[in-house]
C-alpha cells in the first residue's frame, strides 16, 4: 500500500543559481581527501599508512566502535598524508591519485540470489555500508540491527538541492540492483519517496513501497516522510539511503566495482555556469569550482545552504556531497538592516519584510547572521516550519537543559539535525538548532545508546 | 557610509577584547548595531539566516504602538481643555502640545530607568543588551493615567524590569509583562494616583468640580453615563482614561500592523475578545446590576480592554507558547477581564488583572497542550510494542 504525503508547514526558499539540466566532466584532481567527519560518530581505525598503495575502493580505515564496518579509497594512487588535528584526531587521508583507477574486483551478484547475511557481507566488505544511515541518531547504521524499514527519499526539496531525477536518468538499473540489496536487509519494507508533480522516472522501480510527495521544503527530508508513513518509536531503528548512494550500492552488484564517481550540481548565485558535473568522492574543491566562480569573497559548501558544511577553497569534496553551493560571505555591515519593511534584498520569511510581498522572487543571500543571538521571545515561527508533530521549541529546550527523559517524550528519536535546518534559518533569536540537535542526539548515544 | 563606519569602529578599538573598556563592551555594541546590522557571519548550522531579529521585532511592536501613542498625546490634551475650559477647544496644534508636554516626559523617564537598569545588568552579567526594553518602555506610560508623578513613574519601572524581568533572568524568562507589572506595582502601591476621579484629566486636581473618572469607574460607584460617552466616542477614545487606552480605533490600526506582520498573535486576540464577549452577553442575560448590564459590545470598548488584549496578552514570553495553548490562554482573559470588571468593583479595570492572573497560568495551559502530544507518543509506543509481542 502505498500513501501519499502532503506537507503544509514548511518554507521554499527560491535562491538564485539553480542547476541548469546539463552534465560535464571534471578534470581529474592530483589529490582526494577522505575525511572521518563526513561520518558522524565514527573514530576511525587506520588500516594502511603514509606512503603505501591502495586501489579504489580498498579499505582504508575501519570504524573503532563497529569493525565491520570499512571505509574504502575512492580512487587508486598512494597514501600521501593522513593529517591529524588536535589529540591525533584524524581529519583527512590525502591520496595522490594514479592517472587511471585500478580497482579491487569483487565478484558480480545478483542481490535476489542472497541471502540476508550475504548482502550485509557483501555491502560491509566492498565499503558501501557507510552509506545507510540509521535514524534515530543519524548516524552509520549498526550492522548488528534488523531495521523496522528502510527509507529513500528521491525528492530533494533544499534550496538548490541536485534533481534527483535528472541525476539518476541513465543508473535506473544500477538504482534497481541497489534496491534489491537493500529489500533483502530489512524485514519490514523499503520505502521511496518520489515527487508528487509531474512523472516520476522512479514510478516502475520494483520492490518498494512507493510514496508521492507533495508540499514545502522539508517535505523531502526523509525524516518528515518517516514521521508521516512509520514515525519512530523507542527502541526502533529505521535505516536511510540516498538515491545516489543507492545507485552505487547497485553498481557494486552488477560490475563487482566500487564506483566513488557521483552526479553533483554545483549551484548558488556566485557561479557562473550552475549545471551538474561527474566527480569522484573527495576531489579537489579547487579542480571543481575553479574559473567558474565570481568574486573572491565566497563560501563554497559542500552540500545545500541548510545543511552543508563549509570547505575551503583548497580542501576537499565531501564523501556523501551531491550539491556543492557557492556563495558570498556576508562579512559586512548593512545600515539599518534591523529596520522593517526595508532590505528588499534580504529574505524573510516573517512578514516584517517585504518578501511576502513578492513571492516569485529568487534570493542571493549571504552568510551573514542578520542580527545576533538573542533569548528565546518569540513563539509560533519554529512550529510554522515544522511538519513533523512534535512541538520542536519545547525539544529544543529539553536538549538544551540536556534532559533526556523529556527529550524522549517530547520525539528526539524521530527527528535529525536537518529537521531543525529551517529553524536555524527562520528563528528571530538566531539559535543554532541543528547544533543543538546533534549534540543531544549525540547525548542520547552516549547515555541510552 | 565608510567614513562613519570606520569612525565607529576607532570608538570601539578600547572596548574591544582585552582592552581597557571591555566590560562595557555590550553598551556600545548596543548603540553600534542601531546604526548596523553587525559583521557576523554563521558558524554552525545552516549557512544562510532570515533577515529577521528581534530588534526588528520590537521595532514593529514599538510602530504598531505609534498611532495608539498619537492618539493619547492629543486625548490627554482634548480632555485638560474639554473639562478645565468649560468646553472651548483651542487650536489643535496647542491640544496636542499640551498634551505632548505631559507624555513626553514620562516617555522619556521610562525609557531613561528602564533602559538604564537593563544596560547595567547586561554590562555587569556579559551579555548583550536585549531590545525587549523597547517595548515595555513605550508600554509602561500609555498604560498610566496622565497625571502620575514622575518619580512614581520611575519607581514603577525599576520595579517591572529588576523584579519582573532581571530577577528571572533576563528577557525571555520573565512569568509577568513586565509593562502590566509596572501598572500592578503603581496601582497597589500609590492607589490614589491611580484609580478615582481626579487623575485621568491632566492638572485635574488642581481644579475642583470636574468629572475626571472613567466610565468603569463611573459605574463601579452607581452613577449615570453622561451622554457623550456612548459607543463611538469610546470606539474613537475621546475618553478619560489611561494614555493609551482609550482609543479603541488607533488600538486596531497598531492590531492590524501586529497581525499582518504576524508579530503579535492573531490567536490570541481573537480568541480573547471572543471569550470577552460571550461573557458579557451572559452577564447582559442575567442583568442584575448596572455593571451587568453594560452592554456587551461597550465592553469591549471601554476600559484598558483593547489595548491589553492587542498589546499585553500577546507578549510573547509571558503569553502560553503553544498554538493550541494561545486559543485558550486568549479566552481565559476575556472570560476574566468582564469577571473582574462585573463581580469586583474595587479594581474596575479587569483586564490588567486578568492578563496578570492567566501569566501565572500560561505555562500550565502549555503543560497539558504538550502533554497531549507526549500521551500520543507513549500511545505509540504501547501499540507497536504490543503487535510486536502478538
Amino acid at each position: 500500500m502505498s500513501k501519499d504525503i502532503r506537507i503544509k508547514k514548511g518554507l521554499d526558499l527560491k535562491l538564485k543559481g539553480e542547476a541548469a539540466h546539463k552534465i560535464a566532466d571534471t578534470t581529474r584532481s592530483k589529490v582526494y581527501a577522505v575525511k572521518p567527519s563526513d561520518f558522524h560518530g565514527v573514530t576511525p581505525k587506520m588500516v594502511v599508512k603514509e606512503g603505501d598503495n591502495v586501489k579504489a575502493g580498498e579499505v582504508i580505515f575501519y570504524s573503532k566502535s563497529d569493525e565491520k564496518v570499512k571505509f574504502v579509497a575512492p580512487v587508486s594512487g598512494k597514501i600521501q598524508e593522513i593529517k591529524r588535528g588536535e589529540k591525533r584526531v584524524i581529519l583527512e587521508i590525502l591520496i595522490a591519485a594514479d592517472s587511471q583507477d585500478v580497482f579491487v574486483e569483487h565478484s558480480k551478484k545478483n542481490p535476489n540470489d542472497l541471502s540476508t547475511e550475504e548482502v550485509k557481507a557483501h555491502l560491509l566488505a566492498s565499503g558501501c555500508w557507510p552509506f545507510i544511515n540509521q535514524r534515530p541518531y543519524d548516524v552509520i547504521a549498526n550492522s548488528a540491527d534488523t531495521p523496522k524499514a528502510i527509507f529513500i527519499s528521491a525528492h530533494a526539496t533544499a534550496p538548490l538541492a541536485a534533481d534527483v531525477e535528472f541525476v539518476l536518468e541513465n543508473k535506473l538499473q544500477a538504482f534497481q540492483a541497489g534496491i534489491d540489496a537493500l529489500v533483502k536487509l530489512t524485514t519490514g519494507k523499503v520505502h521511496l519517496s518520489v515527487k508528487g508533480k509531474g512523472k516520476s522516472i522512479f514510478k516502475d522501480v520494483k520492490g518498494v513501497s512507493l510514496h508521492q510527495v507533495y508540499g514545502p521544503h522539508p517535505a523531502g527530508n526523509v525524516g518528515v516522510q518517516i514521521g508521516k508513513i512509520s514515525p519512530i518509536n523507542a527502541g526502533e531503528r529505521v535505516w536511510t539511503v540516498t538515491p545516489q548512494d543507492v545507485a552505487t550500492i547497485g553498481e557494486l552488484f552488477l560490475t563487482g566495482k566500487f564506483n566513488a564517481t557521483r552526479t553533483v550540481a554545483l549551484v548558488g548565485s556566485e557561479v557562473k555556469e550552475t549545471q551538474y558535473y561527474n566527480v569522484i568522492s573527495g576531489a579537489a574543491i579547487a579542480d571543481l569550482v575553479a574559473g567558474k566562480i565570481e568574486g573572491d569573497n565566497v563560501r563554497v559548501i559542500s552540500g545545500d545552504v541548510l545543511t552543508g558544511t563549509k570547505v575551503k577553497m583548497d580542501g576537499n569534496l565531501g564523501f556523501l556531497s551531491n550539491t556543492v553551493t557557492v556563495i558570498p560571505e556576508g562579512n559586512v555591515y548593512r545600515m539599518f538592516g534591523w529596520m522593517p519593511f526595508a532590505s528588499p534584498s534580504v529574505h524573510s520569511a516573517s512578514r516584517t519584510g517585504l518578501s511576502w510581498l513578492m513571492p516569485g522572487k529568487k534570493y542571493a543571500p549571504n552568510t551573514n547572521l542578520n542580527g545576533e543571538e538573542r533569548a528565546l521571545v518569540v513563539t509560533g515561527e519554529m512550529e510554522a516550519v515544522m511538519p513533523l508533530d512534535i512541538f520542536p521549541m519545547q525539544l529544543l529546550k529539553a536538549c538544551l537543559a540536556s534532559d533526556i527523559d523529556k527529550m524522549e517524550s517530547l520525539g528526539i528519536y524521530e527527528v535529525a539535525p536537518e529537521d531543525f535546518a529551517l529553524i536555524d534559518y527562520t528563528n528571530t533569536s538566531k539559535l543554532e538548532a541543528q547544533q543543538i540537535i546533534r549534540e543531544a542526539l549525540d547525548l542520547m548515544i552516549k547515555e541510552v545508546g | 557610509m565608510k567614513f562613519l563606519r570606520d569612525k565607529i569602529d576607532q570608538i570601539k578599538k578600547p572596548f574591544e577584547k582585552g582592552q581597557k573598556f571591555e566590560k562595557f563592551a555590550p553598551a556600545i555594541n548596543a548603540l553600534d548595531t542601531f546604526l548596523y546590522v553587525p559583521n557576523h557571519t554563521t558558524k554552525h548550522g545552516a549557512h544562510i539566516r532570515d533577515a529577521v531579529d528581534l530588534k526588528r521585532t520590537m521595532i514593529t511592536v514599538v510602530l504598531a504602538l505609534v498611532p495608539a501613542l498619537l492618539f493619547g498625546i492629543y486625548n490627554a490634551g482634548y480632555q485638560h481643555f474639554i473639562q478645565l475650559n468649560e468646553g472651548v477647544l483651542p487650536p489643535f496644534m496647542d491640544i496636542f502640545l499640551h498634551g505632548l508636554w505631559k507624555v513626553l516626559p514620562m516617555i522619556i523617564v521610562s525609557y531613561a530607568v528602564g533602559l538604564g537598569i537593563e544596560f547595567a545588568f547586561a554590562i555587569f552579567r556579559g551579555h548583550e543588551v536585549n531590545e525587549g526594553y523597547l517595548v515595555s518602555g513605550l508600554l509602561i506610560p500609555m498604560v498610566m493615567p496622565v497625571d502620575l508623578p514622575l518619580w512614581m513613574l520611575a519607581i514603577s519601572v525599576a520595579f517591572a524590569v529588576v523584579i519582573g524581568k532581571e530577577a528571572f533572568g533576563g528577557t525571555g524568562m520573565n512569568i509577568f509583562n513586565p509593562a502590566l507589572l509596572a501598572r500592578a506595582f503603581a496601582f497597589f502601591a500609590y492607589p490614589t494616583f491611580m484609580s478615582g476621579d481626579k487623575i485621568w484629566v491632566s492638572e485635574a486636581s488642581t481644579t475642583d468640580a470636574i468629572s475626571g473618572e472613567t466610565i468603569l469607574g463611573a459605574l463601579a460607584n452607581g452613577k449615570e453615563l453622561p451622554a457623550q460617552w456612548d459607543f463611538w466616542n469610546s470606539f474613537i477614545g475621546l475618553i478619560p482614561g489611561s494614555i493609551g487606552e482609550t482609543s479603541v480605533l488607533a488600538i486596531l490600526i497598531g492590531a492590524f500592523i501586529l497581525i499582518a506582520t504576524g508579530v503579535g498573535s492573531w490567536k490570541i486576540m481573537v480568541s480573547g475578545v471572543v471569550g470577552a464577549a460571550l461573557t458579557a452577553m451572559m452577564f447582559n442575560a442575567v442583568g442584575l446590576t448596572a455593571l451587568m448590564n453594560f452592554d456587551w459590545t461597550n465592553h469591549l470598548v471601554v476600559g484598558g480592554f483593547a489595548f491589553g488584549i492587542v498589546f499585553m496578552a500577546t507578549d510573547p514570553v509571558s503569553a502560553a507558547q503553544t498554538d493550541k495553548g494561545k486559543i485558550i490562554y486568549g479566552l481565559l482573559i476575556g472570560f476574566f477581564s468582564i469577571m473582574i470588571r462585573v463581580f469586583n468593583p474595587a479594581y474596575p479595570e479587569g483586564v490588567m488583572l486578568a492578563i496578570l492572573l492567566m501569566n501565572t497560568l500560561a505555562p500550565t495551559i502549555d503543560y497539558f497542550v504538550v502533554n497531549g502530544n507526549i500521551a500520543k507518543r507513549k500511545k505509540r509506543l504501547a501499540k507497536s510494542k504490543q503487535l510486536k509481542s502478538a
